[in-house]
């Protein structure tokens, strides 16, 4: 198992995580992905790329640093999205009922090794 | 009974010695319900006679009805309880204002803003009060019209000192509406936590209300809005495409920053910043806040 592969198995036995997936944050193509049947990964990557590129440029126009995560928080669930090294960003789609505390630490743990 | 009240109800129901009643009193207040706000009040107090929310919960609601003597009484119980209570120092600003003491009103927002100076909705007030200030001792004739009544102030209560902590931010009780001098758009958020760092956006990019400043202390709410416009927009569509359904907030977890974004309404988008040592579940319940007050000074200026 190569490590993007570990990390994606690390969040995705969170409880609740239904995917994750590594997308290149500026054109939105999926590097590596670990999904349940339903979550479709090519939007999912290039919907949260384009979210977390806006995020970014949002921080940028308050003077501040790059985000490290993001939680979009939504009627049915989350988007989650750890923005890492060479403009890659692990995203997750969670359930409402997943524990996003969890997921969050083993996301950032993920995103600082990506590389 | 609307579904928030309910709720609170139930849980000072089911836990009547928690701090519940403080939440329940607030909505009821904000919901116009002031003797039933007030007697979820008074029983909090009775249970809990030394904390400084409560008193300046109280006042808020007697002020609401008011009863500008028993909310000056209030405050001032709020203030010896914790002398930097920025909520109760503005709370009796508002009222010396109402009752033409000007200096006074001057003074006790003065020390608000040195308690809290970044709160912008203090700086906003005062700077307010020294214009009208100014206006009435050149012309009292022409401000006479905009001024309210005066009120009494019951000269029996002391001056509280400034001595302990810095409280934990809490509800203003001067709001946009409550009083023509702070009625402005930078004082839609006046009940916010700390009153800074909130900006509130409209569909097509721009700034309504609110104000955000680098942390070199420039000002860039314009800039942040024209972005926000755009973060709407891929929001919606990321959750409808994904089967989420309508999103409901986004944080950012900044190194140096927490920032957190809510709808208040479905034309706009608010963001609330803070310092990344608050933890960004608080944020979220800053935002939130926000956002209610957003909608009510909505309501009000449209």
């Amino acid at each position: 198992m190569t490590g993007v592969q570990a990390a994606l198995e690390r969040v995705t036995r969170v409880a609740g995580v239904r995917g994750a997936l590594i997308a290149s944050a500026g054109d939105g193509l999926v590097v590596a992905e670990q999904l349940m049947d339903g979550v479709d990964g090519r939007a999912a990557a290039a919907l949260a790329g384009s979210l977390v590129g806006r995020l970014v440029r949002t921080a940028a126009a308050a003077g501040r640093q790059t985000p490290q995560f993001v939680q979009l928080r939504a009627e049915r669930g989350s988007i989650l999205a750890a923005p890492g090294a060479a403009d890659l960003v692990l995203v997750a789609v969670v359930g409402p009922d997943a524990n996003v505390g969890l997921a969050r630490l083993e996301m950032l743990d993920a995103a600082s090794r990506l590389v | 009974m609307s579904d928030d009240i309910r709720t609170l109800t139930a849980r000072v129901a089911e836990e009547p010695t928690s701090l519940a009643f403080l939440e329940l009193a607030e909505a009821l207040r904000r919901r116009g319900q002031l003797d039933a706000a007030g007697k979820v009040a008074r029983g909090g107090l009775i249970r809990y006679p030394g904390l400084a929310d409560a008193h300046d919960l109280m006042a808020r609601i007697l002020s609401d009805q008011a009863d500008f003597a028993g909310a000056f009484d209030a405050w001032a119980d709020a203030l010896r309880l914790d002398p930097m209570r920025t909520g109760a120092l503005k709370g009796i600003a508002f009222l010396y204002f109402r009752a033409g003491d000007a200096a006074a009103a001057i003074e006790h927002l003065q020390r608000a803003a040195e308690v809290d100076p970044d709160d912008i909705s203090i700086a906003q007030a005062l700077a307010r009060v020294r214009r009208d200030s100014r206006a009435m001792q050149s012309a009292p004739e022409l401000v006479e019209e905009e001024m309210p009544a005066p009120a009494p102030v019951p000269a029996a209560v002391e001056q509280p000192t400034a001595q302990a902590e810095r409280p934990a931010a809490q509800p203003q009780p001067v709001t946009a509406g409550s009083h023509p001098a702070m009625d402005e758009a930078g004082a839609a958020f006046a009940a916010i936590d700390g009153g800074r760092s909130v900006v509130l956006v409209d569909a097509n990019g721009l700034l309504l209300a609110g104000s955000l400043t680098t942390p070199d202390g420039a000002e860039n709410g314009d800039r942040v809005a024209a972005e926000l416009a755009g973060v709407s927009r891929e929001a919606s569509r990321a959750g409808r495409l994904l089967g989420l359904g309508q999103w409901h907030s986004i944080t950012l977890e900044c190194p140096d920053s927490h920032f957190v974004l809510v709808q208040p309404t479905t034309d706009t988008i608010l963001l609330a910043a803070r310092e990344p040592s608050l933890p960004i579940a608080r944020v979220v319940l800053v935002a939130e806040r926000a956002a209610r007050e957003a909608r009510t000074w909505l309501e009000r200026v449209q």
